[in-house]
């Protein structure tokens, strides 16, 4: 069985994505995705390269990467925190949260620190509502996480970061 | 972590104890089975398993394929979490099964990218599998009967648990749902006859078939078979998923969460209904309150209207932007929201947005329009002390300006 996620697809070679292909449309996500996981962020270039590869328009490519709000055409940090907006994490406190957050960072909501290390920015429900309020690192979930213990947060990452 | 307890999915069976009944019993016989159980989708739909099944097994065709949709983005919904972290191989023997009795070779996991770092461990189930002859080739020594699965990731975008838009995301497209028919029992991915379903509905069906339909039948309601899987969050002492047999009433779900001074209740999350407490006495089925299986608690000290208001942002953030009903209205119904609590909204205009919450819900393209002004409408109808209206004509002249 093939290994999932068909992130091997694409290889970088002298800072060109070379897809392999025979690849065919419906693994434009997974492509993306891998790209995505490199570099931060699509550029306008890799689009075009990935329309190539797939045979497709650059503009299908850019549609897609901007439904999508995991994927981004513009430079984000390195960390992206993401604080869960739904209901239940309201009512359990996520606007204080981003509010600590915005001064141990800061920055406003939806800005990167200038060293590029940290985007804060909120998302729907991230499925730990039992565990509110709760945030997404990166891809990593946490939950329980109170303004107090943000400092601290903050801190461990840029430990783990700089390393 | 203490050993979860639940009349189905919770309940004990030993590993691939439905796979081996499916082998023994044959293609049309699981059909059958799963037809007399009386198998509803879980996803919040309701439509009957076996004939979504019957009915991709019918069509002739050379590739068909099986999509386990765990794309959970309701807001309140964990349960999926729960599944895929604990019972994934359960989950996948109930894909194997479906495969099986369609014809399908193939399947996919669609996984929202929320739970992408659950991930490395889904994997590791899956090469288990392998090793243990339930996937690959010649399953179980069923000669001619090989299954794959391959996980897909979402990538943060809601409408795409919706069927047709998660078939479109999977082809690489921006998940806008498609218009049906054609269904994707005919039409699905890359336009093969394709079996789209719920992690929890995929989830059962090992137990219905290693117990018997009857023992399924057994738990819940008339119409409404089996149990369900509750994600309970919000104002309650023990949040978390509960498995409840169809039936229970809101009142009883209460108690199981230790919830107290309880105001409300928003069953269905953002696309469900708020319910309030003249109305605990409900139940939880497909023929009183169907749902998904979000419930968010609500105390006294909540006013409802702040939870209107987050639902509609959430749609506004969300929904795909392709039919006019929900594109328009979602955001009109948000200002409106946003008015009333300031206290400018005249019972006139009230009556409009209500009747356009009402032309959404029948015009809308997908399940999110569609069930996008629940909320507002089950608010403004059942939580009247939570707002005030305006008398005066004047500011809704302003508003409208």
């Amino acid at each position: 069985m093939k290994p999932v996620c068909a992130v091997e697809k694409v290889i970088e070679k002298n800072g060109k994505n070379i897809i392999v292909c025979n690849e065919t449309r419906s693994h434009l996500l997974p492509v993306l995705r891998d790209i995505q996981d490199r570099k931060g962020y699509i550029s306008d270039r890799d689009m075009q390269e990935i329309a190539d590869g797939l045979g497709i328009h650059p503009v299908e490519v850019y549609s897609v990467v901007t439904f999508y709000s995991f994927l981004t055409s513009k430079k984000k940090g390195k960390c992206i925190i993401r604080v869960s907006n739904c209901m239940p994490n309201v009512m359990s406190g996520s606007k204080n949260v981003i509010k600590a957050f915005e001064r141990a960072l800061k920055i406003k909501l939806g800005e990167t620190t200038k060293d590029g290390r940290f985007t804060l920015e909120t998302t729907g429900c991230i499925g730990m509502c039992d565990q509110a309020p709760a945030i997404m690192v990166n891809d990593q979930l946490m939950g329980k996480i109170s303004p107090n213990k943000v400092g601290q947060l903050i801190a461990d990452l840029k430990k783990v970061r700089s390393k | 972590m203490s050993e979860r307890l639940g009349p189905v999915i919770f309940s004990r069976i030993e590993p691939y104890a439905g796979l081996k009944k499916a082998l023994e019993l044959g293609k049309n016989e699981v059909l059958e089975t799963i037809k007399k159980s009386n198998l509803r989708g879980r996803g919040g739909a309701g439509f009957p398993t076996g004939l979504k099944w019957s009915l991709t097994a019918a069509v002739k065709a050379e590739k068909k394929y099986v999509i386990c949709n765990a794309d959970e983005g309701e807001p309140g919904t964990f349960k999926d979490r729960v599944l895929l972290t604990e019972y994934a191989k359960l989950v996948f023997e109930g894909m194997i099964i479906a495969g099986f009795a369609i014809g399908a070779d193939a399947g996919f996991l669609y996984l929202r990218g929320e739970y992408r770092s659950f991930l490395p461990g889904i994997e590791k189930v899956l090469f288990e599998m392998q090793k243990e002859g339930a996937l690959g080739s010649s399953i179980m020594g069923k000669k001619g009967f090989d299954f794959n699965i391959e996980i897909r990731l979402g990538e943060g975008a809601y409408v795409c648990g919706e069927e047709s838009a998660l078939i479109e995301s999977l082809e690489g497209n921006r998940g806008e749902p498609r218009n049906r028919p054609p269904f994707p029992v005919n039409t699905g991915f890359e336009g093969h006859p394709t079996a789209v379903n719920n992690v929890e509905t995929f989830a059962n069906v090992p137990h219905i078939l290693a117990k018997g339909p009857d023992f399924f039948k057994k738990i819940g309601t008339d119409k409404s078979a089996g149990s369900k899987l509750l994600s309970i969050s919000g104002d309650c002492k023990k949040p978390g998923v509960y498995e409840v047999p169809y039936g229970i009433s809101l009142k009883g779900v209460l108690k199981l969460v230790g919830a107290v001074n309880v105001k409300a209740v928003a069953v269905g999350g953002a696309s469900g209904i708020c319910v309030s407490k003249k109305d605990f006495g409900r139940k939880i089925a497909f023929e009183d309150l169907s749902t998904g299986g979000s419930v968010v608690v609500f105390d006294a000290k909540r006013n409802m209207m702040d939870a209107v208001e987050n639902f509609l942002e959430f749609f506004k953030e969300e929904h795909c932007g392709q039919c006019t009903p929900c594109r328009e209205g979602i955001p009109v119904l948000l200002e409106g929201v946003q008015l009333i609590r300031k206290g400018g909204c005249s019972k006139e205009y009230l009556e409009d947005l209500r009747s356009l919450a009402e032309t959404m819900q029948c015009a809308s393209k997908c399940g999110l329009g569609q069930s996008a002004p629940n909320a507002f409408i089950s608010v403004v109808d059942g939580f009247q002390k939570d707002y005030k209206l305006s008398n005066k004509k004047k500011e809704e002249k302003e508003f409208n300006a």
